[in-house]
């Protein structure tokens, strides 16, 4: 017992190079579907009937495929059509864009919780559009969002190691790498889920201390 | 020349008619108190007059410029005309202090340290000074709607738009709402006021406005409005706020 127990800790180092590229993998999944989760939610609000039905059509396809599905259209699936995408930026297009589906609700509902007169009570002060969206809408969408956003990005973090998929070094391949020399599957992958563990609640209150430093009473973000 | 003209203002949203041909003016200091059933567009008429909601047709004038022309700056326009909402819409985010002085550094370009001091001028104005560091959520609903009415005057504009401003309040919190109106129409701003409290239409407003249906049904002084009120239509509403609000008029 206590031998596993140390052979688990002496391995986490060598899993740790893996950390990296699964917390790469989560920001720039991430960072994809809050540029696209951020048009689509301004397009559904903003945008004309048509416009709102095609977005509407893009959330509902995205959110109803299995990431590893979509992963494996982009990765053996578009080269058949030309386009080649190397295995970081498929994980991260296929990550990407379910979570895009997913942040545009996030970002959605917070707008539409903040109200027009907000909008309004700006412009009659004689601030612009931009201004008002800048300093009025922007400032309370974003703590609006944060909640959902944290939940979000450790969702993400969570499906991460579906890039072994398609053979990127992340931390479950190290794992296997080092169960292929020592046999040990349950003490090493115990060990992938204690990092994985450990980043999650890192993140976690990272994001949770963000929330807490732009709290402001009224809007309750912090204790979620 | 009046201060504010309104001209045959039509305003549809799709195929429903709201503002249909509605025409006045409004001199300097004067005190308009606009009454009317629900969905007649009082509304719609102060988001016309600062072009939230622009007419179809028609014409508005701010002392000599045409709001309603499209080559206006509005954003300069705006600043001279302040509003209060039914709601309040104080900006959640933000301090009573930086919610009034927020237009004063962004729009008027004032360095912070004057924006404070005149925006702290201004909450006292309305009694609040000790509240400055409260967010909304901390007011109540007369506090919060102080604040708005401290913001609005910020901008130091020539005239001011309330939009039911109390409707949204507790009984008991609509008095210090409307004393700080009351002051503020002693002290000669012009306004116009979308409410159906009568005792402070008998007590500051200059003209009463009865609107039903897009149009303007009648209009005078409060005390001809409530003694002898022309229209069937007009004294038939009075009667229906009096047992509403309990006024005798
Ligand atoms: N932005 C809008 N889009 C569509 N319809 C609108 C809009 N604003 C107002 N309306 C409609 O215009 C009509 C008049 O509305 P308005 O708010 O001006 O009435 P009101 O006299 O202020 O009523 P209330 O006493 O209930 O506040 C209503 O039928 C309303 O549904
Ligand atoms: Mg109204």
């Amino acid at each position: 017992m206590l031998a596993s127990l140390l052979y688990i800790l002496t391995n986490i180092p060598l899993l740790l190079k893996g950390v990296l590229i699964a917390v790469e993998i989560t920001v720039c999944s991430i960072a994809l579907g809050m540029v696209i989760g951020i048009l689509v939610a301004f397009l559904k609000i903003y945008g004309s009937k048509n416009m709102k039905k095609v977005v509407s059509i893009y959330e509902w396809v995205f959110r109803g495929i299995p990431q590893l599905v979509l992963l494996f259209i982009v990765y053996f699936g578009l080269p058949t059509i030309g386009l080649n995408f190397g295995p970081f930026v498929s994980v991260v297009i296929g990550l990407g864009l379910c979570s895009s589906a997913y942040q545009a609700q996030i970002y959605r509902g917070a707008i539409l919780s903040i109200g027009s007169e907000q909008m309004e009570a700006g412009l009659s002060l004689g601030m612009s559009k931009f201004q008002t969206l800048f300093f009025i809408i922007l400032p309370q969408a974003v703590r609006l969002s944060l909640p959902g956003f944290t939940n979000e990005f450790t969702i993400v973090l969570k499906d991460s190691p579906l890039a072994y998929a398609v053979g990127i070094a992340e931390i479950l391949k190290y794992g296997r790498d080092l169960i292929v020399t020592s046999f040990k599957p349950f003490e090493i992958y115990l060990a992938c889920a204690i990092i994985y563990f450990v980043l999650f609640q890192l993140f976690y209150y990272l994001f949770k201390y963000i929330a807490s430093r732009f709290e402001v009473p009224g809007f309750l973000i912090a204790d979620q | 020349m009046s201060l504010v003209r309104v001209e045959n203002v039509k305003k549809s949203f799709g195929k429903n008619t709201v503002l249909d041909g509605v025409s006045f003016t409004i001199e300097k200091g004067e005190v308009k108190v606009i009454i009317g059933p629900s969905g007649t567009g009082k509304s719609t008429l102060l988001r016309c007059i600062n072009m939230l909601a622009p007419p179809d047709s028609g014409k508005i004038w701010l002392q000599d410029i045409e709001l309603t022309n499209p080559k206006t700056n509005l954003h300069q326009m705006r600043q001279k005309i302040g509003m209060v909402f039914q709601h309040f819409a104080l900006f959640k985010h933000l301090k009573a202090i930086d919610n009034v002085a927020l237009g004063l550094v962004k729009v008027k370009g004032m360095n912070r340290s004057d924006a404070y001091k005149k925006a702290m001028n201004d909450l006292q104005k309305v009694g609040l000074a000790e509240h400055a560091d409260k967010y909304p959520a901390q007011l109540s609903g007369g506090q919060q709607q102080r604040v708005g009415i401290a913001r609005a005057l910020a901008m130091d504009p020539l005239l001011m738009l309330f939009d039911e401003p109390t409707s949204a309040l507790d009984p008991e919190l609509i008095g210090e709402v409307l004393q700080v109106m009351q002051n503020l129409a002693k002290e000669g701003m012009t306004m116009v006021c979308v409410t159906h409290e009568m005792g402070f239409a008998k007590s500051v407003a200059s003209e009463i406005i009865f609107m039903e249906k897009g149009h303007i049904l009648e209009a005078s002084a409060p005390q001809q409005m409530f003694s002898n009120p022309q229209n069937e239509r007009t004294r038939s509403f009075l009667h229906k706020i009096a047992e509403l609000y309990g006024e005798t008029l």
